[in-house]
């Protein structure tokens, strides 16, 4: 049996690397996963992102157990685990619904992982006691579930998947029944959390603010596959399909043809890219709304163009801009005294210029709709 | 307006009307049957002409009478024993899956409720008959069992209804295997609706005569066919006084189960 220290929750000292080999998971006529393969890093923040019906939730079952896969492996640290069931898998997980149990105190609930591992009362008590300090829940095990809030509910999930000690966490959509303030606060909450006990934690959401400020690496699925697998920087300025780009922040798909490796024609316009155009008769150009900048006179990639729309919108201003053959994009611009005057208004016309590192043209998804 | 108003308020006054007449309906045997138990007539009468609690003792006296209750006792525990445990594996089973098999299990053992009990005690008797299991106890408790599985499916389902079956998944994470996140974490939560399915269980068997009336005969005899028996051969108001005592007892479980399935959360 593993060894439990009596009151301290730190850093688990070997997180374990998970290995995800070829799965396929189908449902009669529907394909859930198909041949998904993704290794996570020992301690790593790993996020499942995807629309629902992507797969995602599917994935991290399989992963906990409660999903036999039609074919494939999954290996948790060296071991194989594909069938073993998932009360021995000894992986914490946190429900979307919470799954608290509500006929038992907020402490009970703590400890029913420890009882199932017949730790004695004695041992267990400040082990309990540590995982709601480190939720920020001291003195609340004697309350009753139906006495807690939201957000309290959801600390108690936390409390009771990271008792244990497990080397890997499970999160599904954990935070997705909390308001956005509670919300916003919790992402940086687990995110401590995580940091402070080391264990690999895989986290599904999607919320692709949540994905981008809480993971190490994110995985973008669509469809029963991983679209793209990298880090926030790289899913968000690099995204290497056009649903990525599309999920992932305020983007307009702008159709292009290719002129060499490294320029494309976009209204008529060579656009210079930093990064290799791909090969194709289907390119699009991503243009994502806060890269656009007003144009400098020897500024690259400048996009001249009327601007049909201005909305306030708080911190930024969002534009509705059109070019004289019709092609339309937004363009937001942070909101600010010495700026705002330089605002083309509505009617007005403007240069636009797109940074070459920000020029990202990929293929058109043809089986999506935008 | 107004007259809109009149017209609704006597409408209103008609099904007020019409709800007393459907109450007064449904407990007046309780009425008519209570006080002819306590009749000193030597037959059944109403009202009473004189008072005693002659029958009740006629009936504790009586070595026939006492052996049929303690029969049908027996089997409507031995029912309650096996009827509820199917049903509520039953209900657990079809509320878990989705597959198309669930939904004909269910309608496979609800079909008890809805076939005549007539035809089923016709089955039974006919199938009894080829394995030498009429006129014995353990026939009836099947054939009760097979009649109470219903109610427990029903009973337990809505209690099932609700309940977040992630809590199970929840304690399978946490180290325990099915069985244990069964009975550590969802019996606790359905207690009421199991303990009110085999109350059910246990009266819908104490009730039972159509079935019994086939299937029961000689040393086995159920208390109710035991009745029907005298009622036929002679009319003497201890069948009042064991009626009396049988609308108590389904009151008091009847009443039991039904705080049973409120008390649940």
């Amino acid at each position: 049996m593993q060894r439990f220290r009596q009151d301290h929750l730190d850093t688990t000292e070997n997180p374990l690397a998970i290995e995800v080999r070829g799965i396929t998971k189908t449902y009669g006529p529907a394909t859930v996963l198909d041949d998904v393969s993704l290794e996570i890093r020992p301690g790593e923040f790993m996020t499942l992102l995807g629309p629902s019906g992507s797969g995602k939730t599917t994935l991290l079952n399989v992963i906990a157990g409660f999903v036999h896969p039609d074919r494939g492996r999954l290996l948790i640290g060296d071991e194989d685990v594909t069938d073993k069931p998932p009360h021995r898998r000894g992986i914490g997980i946190v429900f979307q619904s919470y799954a608290l149990f509500p006929h038992m105190n907020v402490a009970e609930n703590v400890a029913f992982s420890l009882k199932a591992r017949r730790i004695s009362r004695a041992e267990a008590g400040p082990m309990v006691a540590n995982a709601l300090s480190l939720v920020k829940l001291e003195g609340f095990g004697e309350r009753r579930i139906d006495q807690l809030s939201g957000g309290q509910k959801q600390r108690v999930a936390l409390a009771r998947a990271i008792v244990f000690q497990p080397k890997l966490i499970l999160m599904d959509e954990p935070l997705s029944a909390l308001d956005k303030q509670l919300r916003e606060h919790m992402q940086i909450e687990i995110r401590a959390l995580h940091e402070r006990l080391g264990a690999t934690t895989i986290y599904v959401t999607h919320d692709q603010r949540e994905a981008l400020t809480m993971s190490n690496r994110i995985a973008v699925l669509n469809r029963a596959r991983i679209e793209q697998l990298g880090t926030p920087f790289e899913i968000y300025d690099t995204p290497t399909s056009a649903f990525v780009a599309d999920f992932i922040g305020e983007a307009v798909l702008a159709g292009v043809s290719r002129c060499d490796d490294y320029s494309v024609l976009l209204d008529g316009r060579r656009m210079m890219c930093a990064s290799k155009v791909p090969i194709g008769n289907d390119l699009v150009l991503v243009i994502r709304s806060e890269k656009l900048r007003l144009a400098e006179a020897a500024a690259e990639n400048q996009i001249p163009a009327i601007v049909r729309k201005r909305i306030f919108q708080g911190e930024s201003h969002l534009l509705f801009a059109e070019t004289a053959n019709g092609l339309t994009f937004t363009v937001r611009q942070p909101s600010h005294v010495e700026s705002d005057g330089l605002l083309p208004g509505e009617g007005g016309s403007a240069n636009f210029s797109l940074h070459p590192a920000h020029t990202v043209v990929v293929r058109r998804d043809p089986k999506a709709e935008y | 307006m107004r007259r809109g108003r009149e017209r609704s308020s006597l409408a209103s006054l008609l099904l007020s009307g019409l709800g007393i007449a459907v109450l007064i309906f449904l407990v007046m045997p309780i009425f008519i049957v209570v006080p002819m138990s306590f009749s000193a007539s030597r037959f059944l009468s109403f009202p009473p002409t004189a008072l005693s609690p002659r029958w009740y003792l006629e009936f504790f006296g009586s070595p026939e009478w006492t052996r049929a209750a303690w029969v049908s006792l027996q089997i409507a525990f031995a029912t309650c024993l096996l009827a509820t445990p199917i049903g509520v594996a039953a209900a657990y089973g079809i509320h878990t899956s989705s597959s198309r098999f669930s939904r004909a299990a269910y309608t496979v053992l609800m079909m008890p409720l809805m076939v005549p009990h007539i035809i089923v005690a016709i089955g039974i008797f006919f199938i009894y008959a080829r394995i030498g299991a009429n006129n014995t106890v353990v026939g009836i408790i099947l054939a009760h069992t097979m009649l109470a599985v219903p109610f427990v499916l029903i009973t337990s389902l809505s209690g099932l209804q609700g309940f977040d079956m992630a809590q199970e998944r929840a304690a399978q994470s946490l180290g325990v295997n099915r069985l244990e996140a069964f009975l550590k974490v969802t019996a606790p939560q359905i207690k009421g609706s199991i303990i009110a399915s085999a109350l059910f269980a246990f009266v819908s068997s104490l009730d039972e005569v159509v079935v019994s009336l086939f299937l029961s005969g000689g040393p086995s005899s159920t208390l109710p066919k035991r009745m029907f028996v005298a009622l036929r051969d002679e009319v003497d108001p201890t069948i009042a006084a064991i009626s009396s005592m049988l609308i108590i007892a389904s009151l008091a479980i009847g009443l039991a189960a039904m705080v049973g399935t409120r008390k649940r959360a």
